[in-house]
């Protein structure tokens, strides 16, 4: 059995068979798709799906929502990114589960609100002030779209920080057909929370790398969440002793777990020269360069990236070796090629191949571009 | 009212209050705990969100949940709480800054009727920074950003929330004793309450304007700014009010996605790629996803990628759909086997690829729109003899197509047609409209090129 749809529908089912029964966000084209389904459905599962003045607000009434018991998602595009931007920190900071999606369109600025690009990639990596580190996914078809969203929530709970789904204008908007059976239903784990007849310090650490357990707001236990610098007992803090391990903390529970988090799909042929790195919509257009570079009889190998952020270097690094020529196709002017770039060993040539104009690459600008023709 | 009521709310063990000498907020706090007292509810069902500034510091001498955010955002972080949780009493703590920066939130909670308690420690000023004009500094006040006095006219909070929606509002000072009484009755209300509370900073406010307690009487006096209960409303709060407006959808499934099965056969062998050039309302959108659906139905892959610009229904609006027997890899269009070019909006968007057609590619095209310059196989459609109307031309188009082209069987479209139930009948007879339309081999667009 088929079906034909596109990522946005994908994303809003993935994210109510994620158990999501919380969704705030902000009309804004391409992403407007996810909140007019979250707003239609949400209630049929019991959830609440709200828009919100502006986008500020929603990123806020998802941090009170999830505190309070919720699986919270939003969506929006690159200009309401900026908006965002100091509610990540806060959830960055008080360690919430949540869920961003960013159906990228071309920027700077509002750009082009009807025409695609990937942009935003350093910006959801960097995008808030302190640089602790947040879980970027990238699907690159609509099937993925549906798992990747279950994974994100998957990860919002283990690792307690804000997971985005990075997609774009032409991956949430473009009808595809979809075999039933490619939608991967990824089990979801439940939020871990501290038991009722026991004590409950909210931040904790067993271990600097494991996130503690919550307690709701309205829950058996009193929480206390701070935005602030604070001590293990949600307390605003300038004790150095009591802050530097709660910092510390934020980005080792992130890095210690980068082979957990990892998510790509290596494609290698032995013998090939040149390498080809892809990321989203644009991994599409590099799997028909591939197919019609193997098919004149070259030889090339491919790597998918899933899980942008962290960069999975165990994966990519194993992936390079032995190539002489790396190719990055990307609708920026080369953001992640900054990422390869500082993994490459010297000598291998890094390509990026661009297309900042509101189109697609194509295979045709790949091969050409990437030396394969 | 709780079984293990609180002989206080306070955490004893953090006191005292880190304010300055003479500052009001300790006074507010105290009169805080003496309103939750009174009330006896249970500490886990209250949530005290400070927002920031001075009484941003207030919540860690509450033994209640507490949650400090950041600035003027405070409401929003409620609203979430609230919304998943409505029995819990919310109240937020913000000074006169946070009513700046998060006033849009403000007037938002308040046109929600959210369940929430303000308590707007406003003491004219921004004291955690050092002095600077407010929202509700009153004019000519020295201030460290208004130097020479403050030219801006102070927001009347209260009469903002009021006539958009608040179901309480109150204006006080922080010297008011009945003020436990003001917090008790704010906190009962079931939706939004604000309690505007004036107060000294003697930080910053008091020397710069050699203020008083008199002085802060005298002011609201001046700015003809009443106090005590300003407004009272009946109203729906938001959190219940949500669940009352779904209660009825609770428990339906959730939309099921379309199946299509493979009902047709098509003899496609190799992948084609159409472009469907049309005009914003013209259902350029709806043909195409039936003619992709259809193609679905007759076991073919498909995708449809739709490019219009941010006006609604004006302007150009093209499909580009890709049929093929495999897989479909790349969902771009660089240059199409087929188009179908229906009005002039579309056809001026999609000249240059027209321009790039090849000998053994067609384009269908709205018979009114030609000569046009092209080597593709020109097929002409007079639209206007089937005697439909213009926002089912696209419909016809298909069909006229797939009379043509055999991409798949003409059956199957029609079945897609009427998937969708809203006009279902009309496309229908539209599709049937396109078949005893003559197609017009079109010589002239030819020679038009040479």
């Amino acid at each position: 059995m088929r079906h034909f749809l596109n990522g946005a529908e994908a994303i809003a089912r993935g994210a109510i068979h994620a158990g999501c029964d919380f969704f705030a966000g902000y009309p804004i084209t391409p992403a407007t798709p996810i909140l007019l389904h979250m707003t239609r459905e949400l209630p049929r599962v019991g959830g609440i799906a709200i828009q919100t003045e502006d986008e500020i607000a929603a990123m806020g009434f998802c941090i009170g929502a999830a505190l309070t018991g919720a699986r919270a998602m939003t969506a929006t595009s690159g200009p309401g990114i900026s908006l965002y931007s100091e509610q990540i920190g806060a959830a960055i900071m008080g360690e919430v589960p949540l869920v961003i999606v960013d159906c990228q369109r071309l920027g700077p600025a509002t750009g082009g609100a009807t025409a695609v690009g990937q942009g935003d990639i350093q910006f959801l990596r960097w995008g808030t002030s302190g640089g602790y580190p947040v879980i970027v996914l990238a699907p690159s078809s609509v099937p993925e779209c549906y798992t990747l969203t279950l994974r994100a929530f998957d990860l919002a709970e283990r690792f307690r920080v804000p997971v985005f789904l990075a997609t774009d204008k032409e991956m949430v908007l473009t009808n595809t057909t979809v075999e039933a059976s490619a939608f991967e239903r990824l089990s979801v784990r439940e939020r871990k929370t501290a038991p009722a007849d026991g004590g409950f310090v909210p931040y904790l650490l067993e271990k600097p790398d494991e996130v503690p357990p919550m307690s709701p707001f309205g829950g058996p236990h009193l929480l206390r969440f701070t935005a602030s610098a604070h001590d293990a007992h949600g307390y605003l803090t300038k004790d150095p002793r009591a802050i530097a391990p709660i910092h510390e903390h934020l980005e080792a529970k992130i890095r210690a777990h980068v082979d957990e988090i990892a998510l790509f799909r290596a494609d290698i042929q032995s013998g090939a020269e040149t390498l080809i790195v892809s990321y989203g919509i644009t991994a599409r257009a590099a799997d028909e360069a591939v197919a019609r570079a193997r098919a004149s009889g070259l030889r090339v190998s491919a790597m998918t990236v899933y899980s942008l952020w962290p960069v999975p270097e165990k994966a990519l690094r194993a992936a390079l070796r032995g190539v002489k020529r790396v190719v990055v196709p990307e609708l920026n002017l080369g953001q992640y090629r900054r990422e390869v770039e500082r993994l490459a060993a010297e000598g291998q040539e890094v390509i990026g191949v661009h297309r900042v104009d509101g189109r697609l690459l194509s295979p045709d600008d790949i091969l050409e571009q990437g030396g394969l023709r | 009212m709780s079984e293990n009521r609180p002989i206080t709310y306070l955490d004893e063990s953090r006191l005292p209050y880190p304010f300055c000498p003479g500052c009001g907020h300790g006074l507010i706090l105290n009169h805080l705990n003496a309103a939750l007292k009174r009330l006896g509810l249970d500490p886990r069902r209250i949530v005290i969100v400070t927002d920031i500034g001075c009484q941003g510091l207030s919540d860690k001498f509450f033994a209640t949940n507490a949650l400090h955010g950041l600035h003027g955002r405070s409401v929003t972080y409620a609203s979430g709480i609230k919304l998943v949780n409505p029995d819990l009493k919310v109240i937020v703590l913000i000074g006169d800054g946070g009513c700046g920066i998060g006033g849009h939130h403000l007037l938002n909670a308040a046109r929600r009727n959210m369940g929430m308690t303000v308590l707007v420690f406003n003491n004219l000023n921004y004291g955690m920074t050092g002095g600077e004009h407010s929202v509700t500094t009153p004019t000519g006040a020295i201030t460290a950003t208004t130097p020479y006095g403050n030219l801006e006219r102070p927001l009347d909070l209260c009469t903002t929330v009021a006539a958009n929606g608040a179901t309480f509002v109150a204006r006080t000072t922080a010297f008011d004793k009945s003020l436990p009484d003001l917090i008790a009755e704010a906190i009962q209300n079931e939706g939004f309450s604000l309690l505007d509370i004036w107060e000294l900073c003697t930080a910053h406010y008091v020397p710069n304007n050699r203020f008083s307690r008199k002085a802060l009487e005298e002011t609201l006096a001046r700015l003809n700014f009443p106090t005590g209960v300003l407004h009272r409303q009946a109203r729906p709060e938001y959190s219940r009010a949500y669940r009352q407006a779904t209660a009825a959808r609770r428990g339906e499934p959730i939309t099921p996605l379309q199946p299509l099965n493979a009902e047709h056969r098509s003899a496609l062998r190799e992948t084609r790629r159409i472009v469907i050039a049309g005009a914003a309302g013209k259902r350029i959108g709806t043909a195409a996803t039936a003619f992709a659906r259809g193609a679905v139905l007759s076991g073919l892959w498909a995708t449809q990628r739709n490019d219009y610009p941010v006006t609604v229904r004006s302007g150009y609006s093209i499909s580009e759909v890709i049929l093929s027997p495999q897989e479909i890899r790349h969902t771009g269009i660089t240059k199409p086997d087929l188009v179908l070019a229906l009005f002039p909006e579309g056809l001026a968007r999609i000249r240059p690829v027209i321009e790039a057609l090849e000998e053994d590619d067609t384009l269908y095209v709205n018979a009114d729109l030609l000569p046009l310059k092209t080597r593709a196989h020109v097929i002409a459609l007079d639209f206007k003899a089937t005697g439909q109307k213009k926002e089912f031309w696209a419909v016809v188009g298909v069909a006229a197509m797939l009379r043509h082209s055999a991409l798949y069987p003409l059956e199957a479209f029609r079945q897609a047609l009427s998937l969708r139930k809203a006009f279902a009948e009309a496309n229908l007879a539209a599709a049937a409209s396109a078949e005893n339309l003559p197609l017009f081999d079109h010589a002239d667009a030819h020679s038009s090129h040479q």
